[in-house]
């Protein structure tokens, strides 16, 4: 992101058009990563409801929403997902992140 | 509680109202869920004020910001105060027919513990008595975090930190938790509750039933701290859940002044257990008497709870007030 | 403007300043008593609970909440108001910044007092001078009608701007003294003003925004900068406002600075604020001695209209600074540090002094307006004195 002039800036130092902290990508922080398997997933979205960062991806299938994967341009590797995850269920484990 | 205010995590999914990623709280850090929680929970559009706090900085970095509803921030000590202008606000250009009555929005402020029991306690109390219709939400990191792990009057008896450390001679921090619900509710407010990120069912139906209720309402959310704590920051949602079931942080509710307790462990886990999760109680396995003493407290806080719960009883009330 | 529409009523200080909150009829008033300022949120109350506006009123728990809630409310696109004075307008410093930094036309009625300790309730100007950096807009008055006026002028400079502005009046000396003042009908100034136009708000929640975000090391001064150019334009939009307000109104209020007797003056007295009155009538007792000497009011401190007081003082020999405050820096009080760095660049500089007057309310009589003059006379005739004196006080 190039960044403004004084000029160039909204005046109030406010962020227009928010949310625009996407454009800062936090998955460099990650030193684990979480793998997600579809074929466990129940679709209970505790994983989703406890991702600090927003990274449990969610799609609209037939109406419904339904857990599909994990954004890697943000997850920051803290695990919340796998270990909140059903122990009966285990959809998601955690590998040692190779960049 | 009516389960009318319960919403399922299928729904709360469907609505999905969260922080955008690319915000830098840090690696584990439970606040995240409590936004995504309180945003999803509300039927309503909200504006929100934040206190300054970990919240605020790691979610508003110019240009970078993660609100995906309108926010402001002011300074520490004044997001009620802050909130409380902007609801005025909204009263008088509803009034004057500047913005349409029937736009309905709810006001929400956020702040830390250092924003809320400690220096913003009086702009919280001022609003509070006002009776402007908002809902505070306290996320409880029993610190101040944002600086580096400092005590503040919500940190435990016990607990080190930077300027509560334990040392030769102190056992990190000398005094207890201030009870910050019951002072808050202690106001007079008709609704104010004790609920933890671990039980997203029961911190859900408070922000819904708070957000049903004109006035003033306040919610304390235990938001577990990985540096502060010192914990694998995969724990964050397990190391709440302990505080919870060793009774260390009760869930409840006093709406116009009658006590609720929401939860009874059914077999409590030993406070122990919640002292060894984290490394800011370390040193305390070393001061029986200082355990006694944390013990003790919790002890007295459940005989509060149940004692102030009889009224119900005594008046009658079953559930909603 | 027929003058039909201008009413002539004896008011307060205190009373003038309530008054024109009521014409103005703002949204949200947040504010909290403080003596002397106290009245006026007395007075907008009563207002309030008589239904003669409809705004919504915060009583709030001090003044820190009184600033902070007006912030809230403003970045919801209301029109807002708050008075105070001295501890009060302290207790604001940290948010004042907040206001301003977040463009927001928030107008409050101040009435000067000195600041603590010791503890205080009389005039002096340390309260208002010690925000005199915090990006507001300040306008000093010497009247009362200047004062009811300057407060009507000053939401329209502010709304304009997009940035707040604090109107003084001396405590008691003006907020509790009568005088005539010569008000406009109300639906003149409801008319006059219109709606805000607010710059953002957060009220539009289908178009979200950030208000008061973490700004770091590579936005903070990009916005500081852009504060400092609004400061800057928000000159020609006092100059517009004031000025379009004579002619629309039928007054001569001066826009940055009064000149009085100032033609052919060969040395000046700088003051501000209700003490103008009193140099004034000692500027009068010199010119029928046959001196040349003349008063330079200043009324606006921010932005500081150094390029008015060059013009003012090109040809004068010897200024006489006057501050009802010091900076307790061992350099006298902020008005002469201010009017000394203007005066720099001048061709022929002239000498100037600084005369420290009437703290924590003390009496500001024309004998010492007088022995200020002659002060002056003498630093015009070539004599050797301190830069600072300090008028009024016993030794």
């Amino acid at each position: 992101m190039k960044k403004k002039g004084w000029k160039e800036l909204p005046e109030g130092a406010i962020i227009e058009k928010v949310p625009t902290s996407q454009e800062f990508k936090t998955g460099s922080w990650r030193t684990q990563k979480p793998v997600w398997d579809p074929n466990k997933c129940t679709n209970c979205f505790l994983c989703w409801l406890y991702c600090p960062d927003s990274s449990i991806i969610l799609k609209e299938v037939n109406g419904e929403p339904k857990v599909s994967g994990i954004n890697y341009d943000y997850c920051k590797g803290c695990g919340i997902c796998a270990e909140v995850c059903p122990p009966k269920i285990k959809a998601i484990h955690m590998e040692k992140e190779e960049f | 509680m009516a389960d009318s205010f319960s919403l399922s995590l299928k729904e709360l999914a469907r609505r999905n109202k969260s922080l955008a990623p690319g915000h830098r709280a840090c690696a584990g850090c439970p606040f995240p869920a409590v936004v995504r929680m309180t945003l999803s929970a509300s039927d309503y559009p909200v504006v929100v004020a934040n206190a300054t706090g970990c919240m605020e900085v790691t979610t508003s970095i110019f240009p970078f910001g993660a609100w995906p509803v309108p926010w402001i921030h002011n300074a520490f000590e004044n997001a009620a105060a802050t909130i409380s202008g902007v609801e005025a606000a909204y009263k008088a250009l509803v009034r004057k027919g500047v913005v349409p009555a029937d736009k309905k929005i709810k006001f929400i402020a956020f702040g830390g513990d250092g924003g809320t029991y400690d220096i913003g306690l009086q702009s919280l109390s001022g609003a509070a008595e006002r009776g402007h219709n908002f809902l505070y939400i306290l996320y409880d990191n029993e610190g101040y975090m944002n600086t580096g792990i400092q005590r503040s009057s919500s940190t435990p008896y016990g607990a080190s930190t930077t300027t509560s450390p334990a040392g030769k001679v102190l056992h990190g921090k000398l005094q207890h938790k201030k009870p910050i619900v019951d002072i808050m509710a202690a106001h007079g407010i008709p609704y104010a509750a004790q609920a933890s990120v671990s039980h997203w069912n029961d911190y859900v139906k408070k922000v819904r039933k708070a957000l049903s209720i004109e006035g003033p309402t306040f919610i304390a959310v235990y938001s577990p701290c990985v540096p502060g704590w010192g914990y694998p920051e995969n724990k964050s949602i397990e190391v709440a859940k302990i505080a919870v079931e060793s009774g260390f942080w009760p869930l409840y509710e006093v709406e116009n002044g009658y006590y609720k307790i929401n939860y009874r462990p059914r077999n409590p886990v030993p406070i122990e257990e919640f002292l060894k999760s984290q490394a800011r109680f370390a040193h305390l396995l070393n001061y029986p008497e200082a355990i006694e003493e944390l013990k003790r407290f919790i002890q007295e806080r459940w005989k509060f709870l149940e004692f102030m719960e009889k009224r119900r009883e005594i008046d009658g009330v079953t559930e909603n007030v | 403007m027929s003058e039909t529409l201008k009413v002539k009523q004896a008011l307060t200080g205190n009373e003038a300043f309530a008054f024109a909150m009521k014409q103005i009829n703002p949204d949200v008033v947040a504010a909290y008593p403080i003596t002397p300022a106290t009245e006026i949120v007395q007075i907008f109350s009563k207002y309030v609970a008589d239904g003669e506006v409809d705004t919504e009123f915060v009583a709030v728990e001090s003044e820190h909440s009184a600033m902070s809630a007006c912030i809230g409310a403003a970045t919801a696109g209301a029109r807002v108001m708050t008075g105070t004075s001295s501890q009060g307008l302290a207790l604001m410093h940290e948010v004042l910044y907040i206001a301003s930094a977040l463009r927001l036309p928030i107008v409050l009625a101040e009435v000067n007092r000195a600041l603590s300790a010791p503890i205080n309730i009389h005039c002096d100007h340390s309260d208002t001078m010690g925000s005199r950096d915090s990006g507001w807009i300040q306008i000093y008055c010497e009247n009362a009608n200047e004062g009811y006026h300057s407060l009507i002028q000053a939401v329209k400079i502010a709304e304009t701007i997009n940035l707040p502005v604090m109107v003084t009046l001396d405590g008691f000396i003006i907020s509790h003294g009568m005088e005539v003042v010569e008000t406009l009908e109300t639906d003149v100034v409801r008319q006059y003003l219109g709606k805000r136009k607010p710059l953002y708000n957060v009220l539009d929640y289908e178009n979200p925004i950030m208000v008061g975000p973490l700004d770091l090391t590579d936005y903070y001064f990009e916005h500081k900068r852009q504060q400092i150019e609004a400061m800057k334009k928000a000159k020609d939009v006092i100059e517009e406002v004031i000025t379009d307000y004579n002619k629309r109104f039928g007054f001569d209020f001066p826009v940055f600075a009064e000149a009085y007797r100032m033609e052919d003056a060969e040395y000046a007295i700088l003051s501000m604020s209700s003490a103008a009155g009193t140099m004034k009538e000692a500027v009068d007792v010199m010119r029928e001695k046959g001196e040349k000497v003349g008063l330079v009011r200043l009324k606006v401190f921010r932005p500081f209209p150094y390029e008015v007081l060059q013009e003012f003082f090109k040809n004068v020999k010897a200024i006489g600074v006057m501050d009802r405050s010091d900076s307790v820096s061992t350099m006298g009080g902020p008005v002469f540090n201010e009017v000394r760095s203007a005066l720099y660049d001048l061709d022929t500089r002239p000498r100037i002094m600084n005369f420290v007057f009437g703290l924590g309310g003390r009496d500001f009589p024309l004998s010492d307006a007088l022995y200020i003059v002659n002060r002056v006379k003498e630093l015009k005739e070539g004599k050797t004195l301190d830069f600072v004196e300090y008028v009024g006080v016993r030794e």
